[in-house]
């Protein structure tokens, strides 16, 4: 059997599965230091199955612990930057437009190199071995612990950010390096800052996963365990340690795995409905739908594989105020529902004080909400509260055709009609433990995105060595080759580009080694 | 940005300025992004950017636009350079036998809008407040300074390693030719100068006020979020009063129901069509190589090339680009007119529908419909 976990601010959720099914699911708080919630968490889905620790094969977790970690600056390790690109690119040095606070808890520590390569593959300067040398030097002497090396074109050939890594892992071998190449995508600036993210995790990262390999030991689970990612893939706890970053968006992502998992569509619209807004995100293949624009994290702009997500103000603690033009949200009450809303005692109109009213769930005191709130805010309120959810599915679409909706998370109590765009509504069993059941099916993915040109090796074999390449990285984090599937396939031509120079994206998942 | 009779750039009308740049960039021009974090860094060492008004130019100065030339996606890895920029500046004043004493945007859409105030910024020189296209066109020779009889060359390329190529083509158009191939050579993406003009042809053949313009519609657009008010209101009004006054008009307001995108001949062709929202019937369509050419309602020509069709966020106002687009979007089609200089035989045979391969006679924007 497997465990999936999702550590998220309020609660850390566990399931426990047998193959396909769904043996028992839970949900416990988070506590502050992780472990002990993680372990609550499992020790409490194991005795609701009861079922002994040695019948898990593998542990799957979720966590949102290294995207607040850089949000809120907190445990940040400084950070050394290495650009191989000169002469070029001086007129953007690294972290040009991030928060100075930011910078001022990774400091500010670059080194210029020269180095980098055209898109088409020649070398804008060769690799330079003495300055590397001399850089690492400076680093070893600086004493800092992380390093992210970035280069032009890197994506093309990351053969000199390698070069360099040798060479820093050969002078201070117990260094933590991050190469751009591995990460991110074209784009100098938003890959260059991924890697700077991810080298500013680097001790929160060997914490981090340190603690959920004893909190798995102390409950007497021997089983590997993997670390859910922005994509809904799995990473390897040895990956995770080396790719922190690659956990950022993971939330979402299971919560949308789950929802496809539980209703078992692949092609759907997912609206996961929580306390405050409403997450609408689209399944492709079963996966989610990358956004395709540039992603700000805590002021800093990146590049890096994140599901396309669309949040409206509406939850089930959403205000509703009535007046010339009722309006439900975008302010919410949040977590004081419980103590403001109407249903229970409270003087504060909710969403879900509007779905006590209209009958669709008998949440505390009905009578009092059928006194408190007329049946024309009722009706009013339910038109705003559908049509938002319409608005939000249609702008996610991808065709004009219908297509099936999914409805998940508490605040799902809402949705009581048919919506406009939706051929079906399916609101799952157990779709409030959606992130956790997610994170126990993922699958490991493997990624290529670089530019290729079609003139010179056409676009058939252009397009099966991308595949190749994502093979690898998957196979590399412990895919099962029998069993690959390509998942998105985009091809992006480079205007003014000489020879049909296009860019190219696959990205192909496989369930996990056995 | 006025101050006393005088105009500067400063760090804080970044912002607005590439807004609005991206608003003139009709679809294409590249990413400005890029360009303002330059100009930002530049600008953050204490420069400030001198605007000269077209009025201000002395007719013997020597003024030389400078510019990116190649693929956006290039320039988002191997970023602009201002030294490149900078060398190429240098080589047109050696082969001037003087030095520069201005410098003026090719394009004022997009990233190149940016080029010649870092280049500015660093080299404490003015830029004068107009430009060659009065938005974005794909090639170097679709300027006014050509139209009018401004020769292209010497057009230098040079890259960040310190090549220097020069290139004097007998017409502009061979101008574009030869520098293109120079430009792949140096990886898809390099920095140019040409068009050396005194004042006087600046005075004759440019643009004017472009800068500005930009600049304002950068600001009525955040200053309409900002109030929920429509952008287009605004902007309607402001260009009505300019000394060339220009027209505004909202061609449709609807949602993305298809995008077709392919590469012909190196430039990112396609189209974009769109269903109704609100009161706005039937089905709209924009065709763009690089930049938005040609708008159709229910197959009825709205507006056409050199006329700027610009595509922006129903919500936010901001623009998009083509390669931005997706299904889903709601966005508004604005429609803005050039002005006559952008409208005479000459200027049409040289960036008019036609010349874009379009089947139609120009139809000013304001005279449709």
């Amino acid at each position: 059997m497997r465990i999936g976990v999702d550590v998220g601010g309020t609660n850390t959720d566990a399931a426990l599965m047998d193959g396909a099914k769904v043996v028992a699911s839970v949900k416990s708080p988070t506590t502050e230091d992780i472990a002990t919630g993680v372990i609550g968490a499992i020790r409490s889905v194991l005795k609701e199955a009861q079922q002994d620790p040695s019948v898990v094969r593998t542990v799957m977790i979720g966590t949102t612990q290294f995207t607040n970690a850089f949000v809120e600056r907190k445990r940040l390790s400084e950070v050394a930057v290495l650009r191989l690109a000169l002469p070029a690119t001086q007129s953007l040095p690294p972290m040009t437009d991030w928060p100075e606070a930011l910078v001022n808890a990774i400091g500010r520590n670059i080194f210029w190199i020269e180095g980098g390569y055209e898109f088409d593959g020649r070398e804008i300067m060769p690799f330079n071995e003495r300055q590397v040398l001399d850089a690492v030097r400076n680093i070893k002497k600086l004493g800092i612990r992380a390093v992210a090396v970035s280069s032009v074109f890197s994506p093309i050939n990351p053969e000199m950010e390698r070069r360099a890594q040798e060479i820093i892992l050969n002078e201070i071998p117990d260094v933590k390096v991050t190469l751009a190449s591995d990460i991110g995508r074209i784009g100098l600036v938003e890959r260059e800052n991924a890697a700077i993210m991810n080298s500013s995790l680097a001790d929160l990262s060997a914490r981090v996963v340190g603690s959920f390999r004893e909190a798995l030991i102390n409950l007497g689970i021997t089983a590997p365990f993997y670390i859910s990612q922005n994509d809904g893939t799995l990473m390897s706890a040895d990956y995770v340690e080396r790719y922190p970053v690659l956990t950022f968006a993971s939330g979402p992502t299971n919560s949308m795995r789950g929802a496809a998992y539980l209703s078992g569509l692949k092609e759907a619209i997912v609206v996961d409905i929580g306390g405050t807004t409403a997450d609408v995100g689209v399944l492709t293949h079963g996966f989610p739908r990358e956004s395709s624009v540039p992603v700000d994290i805590g002021g800093v702009r990146t590049n890096f594989r994140m599901p396309d997500i669309l949040a409206v103000g509406l939850g089930g603690g959403s205000i509703v105020r009535d007046g010339e033009d009722l309006t439900v949200g975008p302010d919410s009450v949040g977590y004081r529902l419980i103590r403001e809303g109407l249903a229970f005692g409270g003087d504060v109109m909710t969403a879900t004080d509007i779905a006590v009213a209209a009958g669709h769930v008998q949440i505390g005191d009905v009578a009092r909400v059928k006194r408190l709130v007329p049946d024309r805010v009722v009706d009013a309120a339910l038109d705003i509260i559908h049509r938002t959810v319409e608005d939000a599915v249609d702008r996610m679409k991808t065709s004009v055709e219908d297509v099936p909706v999914v409805l998940v998370g508490g605040g799902s109590i809402l949705i009581n009609r048919d919506l406009r765009g939706a051929s079906e509504i399916h609101v799952p069993a157990r779709s409030a433990e959606a992130n956790a059941i997610g994170a126990a099916i993922a699958q490991v993915g493997g990624e290529t995105d670089r530019v290729f040109r079609y003139a010179e090796q056409g676009r058939d074999a252009a397009l099966a060595s991308a595949m190749r390449e994502a093979e690898e990285k998957a196979v590399s984090a412990g895919g099962d080759p029998e069993t690959f599937k390509v998942i998105d396939v985009e091809e992006l031509p480079l205007s003014y580009g000489p020879g049909d120079a296009v860019r190219v994206r696959v990205k192909v998942v496989s369930d996990l080694v056995q | 940005m006025v101050n006393s009779g005088r105009l500067t750039l400063r760090q804080e009308d970044l912002q607005d300025f590439v807004r609005g740049a991206a608003f003139l960039g009709t679809g294409g021009g590249g990413d400005p992004y890029v360009g303002r974090l330059i100009l930002q860094q530049e600008m953050a060492k204490g420069a400030e950017v001198r605007i000269l008004p077209l009025a201000d130019l002395a007719d013997d100065a020597l003024v030389v636009p400078v510019a990116m030339m190649g693929a956006p996606t290039v320039m988002t890895e191997k970023v602009p350079s201002i030294e490149a920029l900078q060398r190429a500046l240098d080589e047109v004043a050696r082969g001037a036998g003087r030095k520069v004493d201005a410098l003026i945007p090719l394009e004022i859409g997009g990233i190149n809008s940016t080029m010649p105030l870092v280049v500015g910024a660093r080299g404490r020189l003015p830029v004068v407040n107009a430009d060659g296209m009065g938005r974005a066109f794909p090639e170097i020779q679709m300027v006014t300074f050509g139209v009018y009889g401004c020769p292209i060359s010497p057009v230098v390329v040079a890259n960040e390693l310190g090549d220097v190529v020069t290139v004097r083509a007998v017409n502009n158009k061979q101008g574009e030719d030869l520098a293109r191939s120079v430009v792949v050579r140096m990886g898809g993406a390099a920095h140019i100068a040409l068009y050396p003009m005194t004042g006087a042809d600046v005075k004759a053949t440019a643009i004017p006020d472009t800068l500005t313009l930009a600049l304002d519609i950068g600001r009525i657009i955040r200053t309409a979020r900002a109030e929920r008010k429509r952008p287009e209101v605004a902007l309607c009004d402001h260009v009505s009063r300019l000394p060339v006054p220009r027209t505004v008009k909202v061609l449709f307001d609807g949602k993305i129901v298809d995008v077709r995108r392919e590469t012909k001949g190196g430039f990112n062709v396609g189209s974009v069509s769109l269903d109704g929202i609100a009161d706005w019937q039937g089905v709209f369509k924009v065709e763009f190589q690089n930049e938005n050419l040609i708008a159709y309602h229910d197959g009825a020509v709205r507006a056409m090339v050199p006329d700027l069709i610009t595509l922006v966020d129903r919500e936010t106002g901001e623009p998009i680009t083509t390669e931005c687009l997706k299904y889903g979007q709601r966005v508004k089609v604005i429609g803005l007119s050039v002005p006559p200089i952008m409208r005479t035989p000459e200027a049409l045979a040289t960036f008019g529908p036609r010349a874009f391969r379009l089947d139609h006679d120009y139809v000013p924007l304001e005279e449709i419909r």
